[in-house]
C-alpha cells in the first residue's frame, strides 16, 4: 500500500510498541442479546480512535465498558497495562464525555469542570488555576458563572469537554461528541478536537455513527455490525481498501458489480460482470478462476466520457438520466443498457453552462476508470 | 379572549362553581352572628374570637399539626430511598411486582389500612407493652401509607431525570453515595418538596386513620370536628376552616408565584444564549 508516513505517527506497524488499550476476546451479554460479540482490539498511546457503526452495533456498548459502566461477561480490558476488571468507572483513569454532555444543571460552568477535581482532593487554589486555564482553553472563561441552561449547545458541548479533561485523564472516551450539534458548527468543531487532541497528548476514543466525522477525526477506524469489529484501518485504508461489501456499503457511496473471475494472474485479475462488463484489477489477489465476486467502484472514480472510446475493459455506456447540482460538484445518475442506475461525481470545474463538454440530460456517455481503482470483493 | 366560544366558558364557570361554592359558603358563615351554622342572623367575627378561647381545637390543631410534620418529615426519608431502590435497582426477577407494591396502599381502602393498622398495634401492645396508643401511633400510620405517595413523586421524578448525570458524576471519581449527595438529591429537591407537601396535607386532612390508630387521650382536628357533627355543630368550626382554607391558599399561591417566577427566567435565559450563538456564528 502506498502509505510512506513516519512510523511514530502509525505505532500499530510497529510490533514492538505495547498497545495502550487491550481488549482482548471480550464479549458482552444482556440477557440472551450479544451486543458485543469476542472483539479484538489494541489501540495505542495518543491515537484518536473511532468505533463507527450504525445504532445497535455495540460501539455504546464496548464505551461503556471501557468507562466502567458495564462489566465484560468475558475477556479482558486492559489500560495502560492494568486489568479493569472489576475497578469501578471512579478509579479508572478513563473520563467520558458524554453524549447528552451531562452537565449538571444546578452547578455553574466552573463548578460543573470543578467536580471532578474536587472528588480527588485537589487543593482548592490548584482546582481554580486548573479550571480557569482549561475554560480559557476552550475559550469559556467568561461563562464561568453561567448555568448550563445559559448557555447555547456548542457552549456546553465545550464545557462537557472541559470538565472531561480537567483531570488530564489517561484516556478520553467521547460518546458522539458532535452529534447534537448542527452542520456548520460540528465541522468546525472537528478540527478544535483534533488540535486539542495534538496539543494535549491523550487518547481518544470516539464512539460515533457519522462516518464523515469518523473520517476526518481518526488516525484509525474501527468499522463495526452486530457486535462485530468488520474492518480495522486507517480513513484511507477503511476508504479505497475496503475488505468487505458491508465496509465498501457503509463507509461512502460505491457502484457494486456481481462477477465471476475470469484470469487470475500474478499481476492482474479480470473480472466478467453479470450483465457482461469486463473488470480488469491491475494486481493481484487471492481468487480462484470461476469464483463469485464483488468489483466496487467509487463514484469519483468513473470519468464521464462523452466521446466515443476505443474498446477494452473497465467501461460502462449509459445514458445519463439525472444530474445533482452540488454546486462544489455535480451528482450524475448514468442508465446502463441493462437498466442500473450507475453514480458518479465530478467536480465543476468550469461552469457548466460555459463548458463546451458540459454533459447533459439524456446524454450518451461511457463511463471509465483506472484499472487500480477497481476493489475486488469476495465477501 | 374572543377566541373562546361561549360554551367553553360556560362549561368552565359550571366547573368551578361546582368545586368552589361550598367553600365559599362556608367562609360566608363563619361570619354569621347567628349560633346555628346554617342559619343567617348577620354579620359578626366573635367566632373567631370564640375559636381562641376554644381550648380543645387548639390542642387537637397543634396535635395534627405536630402529627402532619412528623409524618412529613419521616415519609420523605422513607420514601425517597424507596423511590430511588426502584427506580435505580438492577433489573432483577418480580421487579415489576415490586414497583406494583409499593402503590398499592394508594389503592386500598383507607378503612382497610387502619383496621390492619390497629390490629398490629394492639398485637404489639398485648406482646411487649409499646405502643402505647396515640401520638406516634397516628403518626407511624399516617408515614405508612404516605411514604407510598411520596415513593411514587419520587419515581416519576427520576424517571425523567437523565441516567447519564449520576454516571458523569461517577466517571468524575464521586463513589456513589457521594454521588447520590451531590447530584441524584439536588435533582430530585422539587419532588421531595412535593412530597413532603403532599405527605404533610394527607396526614393533616386524614380522619378514618387517625380513627382508628388514635388512644383515648389523642384528638386530631379532623377527628375533633367529625365528633362535633354528631353532638351538634358551632359556627366556630367554620371560622376555624376559614382560617385554614386562608392559610392553603396563601401557600399555594406563593409557590405557584415563585414557580412562575422561575419558568420565565429561564425562558429568558435560553433565549439570551440562543441569541448569543447566532451573533457567535455570524461572527465565525
Amino acid at each position: 500500500m502506498p502509505l510512506d508516513t513516519k512510523i511514530e505517527d502509525r505505532p500499530w506497524l510497529d510490533s514492538s510498541i505495547e498497545p495502550f488499550i487491550k481488549i482482548q476476546n471480550v464479549t458482552k451479554k444482556f440477557g440472551a442479546f450479544t451486543a458485543v460479540d469476542r472483539i479484538d482490539l489494541n489501540v495505542y498511546q495518543g491515537e484518536l480512535f473511532s468505533l463507527l457503526g450504525g445504532s445497535g452495533c455495540g460501539k455504546t456498548t464496548l464505551l461503556r465498558m471501557l468507562a466502567g459502566f458495564e462489566e465484560v461477561t468475558s475477556g479482558h480490558i486492559f489500560i495502560d497495562g492494568q486489568d479493569m476488571a472489576g475497578i469501578p468507572p471512579y478509579e479508572r483513569p478513563v473520563n467520558m464525555m458524554f453524549q447528552s454532555y451531562a452537565l449538571f444543571p444546578h452547578m455553574t460552568v466552573e463548578k460543573n469542570v470543578a467536580y471532578g477535581l474536587k472528588r480527588d482532593g485537589v487543593p482548592k487554589l490548584e482546582i481554580a488555576s486548573r479550571v480557569t486555564e482549561i475554560l480559557d482553553m476552550v475559550e469559556l472563561g467568561q461563562f464561568a458563572s453561567r448555568k448550563p441552561h445559559q448557555l447555547s449547545g456548542g457552549q456546553r458541548q465545550r464545557v462537557a469537554l472541559a470538565r472531561a479533561l480537567v483531570k488530564k485523564p489517561k484516556l478520553l472516551l467521547l460518546d458522539e461528541p458532535l452529534g447534537a450539534l448542527d452542520k456548520r458548527l460540528r465541522e468546525q468543531t472537528q478540527f478544535e478536537l483534533m488540535d486539542l487532541q495534538e496539543q494535549l497528548g491523550i487518547t481518544f476514543m470516539v464512539v460515533t455513527h457519522d462516518q464523515e466525522e469518523a473520517m476526518t477525526l481518526s488516525t484509525r477506524i474501527a468499522v463495526m455490525d452486530q457486535g462485530d469489529i468488520i474492518q480495522i484501518g486507517t480513513p484511507t485504508e477503511i476508504y479505497e481498501y475496503p475488505e468487505s461489501r458491508f465496509t465498501a456499503g457503509f463507509i461512502g457511496n460505491v457502484n457494486m458489480f456481481e462477477g465471476r473471475v475470469t484470469n487470475n494472474s500474478a499481476d492482474h485479475v479480470t473480472v466478467q460482470g453479470t450483465d457482461g462488463t469486463e473488470f480488469y484489477i491491475d494486481h493481484g489477489q487471492n481468487v480462484k478462476e470461476g469464483q463469485k465476486v464483488w468489483v466496487a467502484v467509487r463514484p469519483e472514480k468513473l470519468v464521464i466520457n462523452k466521446d466515443a472510446v476505443a474498446a477494452g475493459p473497465n467501461q460502462l455506456l449509459g445514458t445519463v438520466d439525472d444530474i445533482g447540482y452540488m454546486g462544489n460538484h455535480s451528482i450524475y445518475r448514468v442508465k446502463l443498457a441493462s437498466g442500473r442506475i450507475v453514480q458518479t461525481t465530478a467536480q465543476n470545474i468550469v461552469r457548466p453552462k460555459d463548458a463546451e463538454w458540459a454533459v447533459d440530460w439524456d446524454d450518451k456517455v461511457t463511463l471509465t476508470w483506472e484499472p487500480s481503482a477497481t476493489v475486488l470483493l469476495t465477501k | 379572549m374572543s377566541k373562546n366560544s361561549k360554551f367553553v366558558t360556560t362549561l368552565m364557570c359550571i366547573g368551578f362553581t361546582f368545586l368552589y361554592i361550598p367553600m365559599v359558603l362556608l367562609v360566608i358563615y363563619s361570619f354569621n352572628d347567628s349560633r346555628f351554622v346554617t342559619v343567617w342572623g348577620g354579620f359578626s367575627t366573635k367566632w373567631y374570637g370564640e375559636l381562641l378561647n376554644n381550648q380543645l381545637v387548639i390542642d387537637s390543631a397543634i396535635l395534627s399539626l405536630q402529627i402532619a410534620f412528623v409524618t412529613a418529615c419521616a415519609a420523605v426519608v422513607l420514601g425517597t430511598m424507596a423511590g430511588i431502590a426502584l427506580v435505580r435497582f438492577g433489573k432483577f426477577k418480580g421487579r415489576t411486582l415490586f414497583s406494583g407494591m409499593i402503590s398499592a396502599p394508594l389503592v386500598m381502602p383507607e378503612v382497610i389500612t387502619g383496621l390492619s393498622l390497629l390490629m398490629l398495634f394492639i398485637a404489639l401492645e398485648n406482646a411487649l407493652g409499646i405502643p402505647e396508643r396515640g401520638f406516634w401511633t397516628i403518626t407511624i400510620a399516617h408515614i405508612t401509607f404516605s411514604m407510598a405517595f411520596v415513593a411514587v413523586i419520587i419515581q416519576a421524578r427520576l424517571a425523567g431525570m437523565d441516567e447519564s448525570l449520576e454516571e458523569a458524576a461517577m466517571d468524575l471519581g464521586g463513589k456513589p453515595l457521594r454521588v447520590l449527595f451531590d447530584i441524584t438529591l439536588p435533582l430530585i429537591a422539587p419532588g421531595m418538596i412535593s412530597g413532603w407537601l403532599l405527605a404533610f396535607t394527607m396526614s393533616l386532612d386524614d380522619l378514618v386513620i387517625a380513627s382508628f390508630t388514635a388512644g383515648p387521650g389523642a384528638n386530631t382536628l379532623p377527628m375533633y370536628i367529625f365528633s362535633k357533627v354528631k353532638t351538634g355543630l358551632r359556627p366556630d368550626i367554620n371560622a376555624l376552616a376559614t382560617l385554614i382554607i386562608l392559610t392553603v391558599a396563601i401557600g399555594v399561591f406563593i409557590a405557584g408565584w415563585l414557580m412562575l417566577r422561575q419558568d420565565k427566567q429561564r425562558k429568558v435565559d435560553e433565549q439570551m444564549a440562543a441569541m448569543e450563538t447566532t451573533k457567535d456564528e455570524q461572527a465565525a
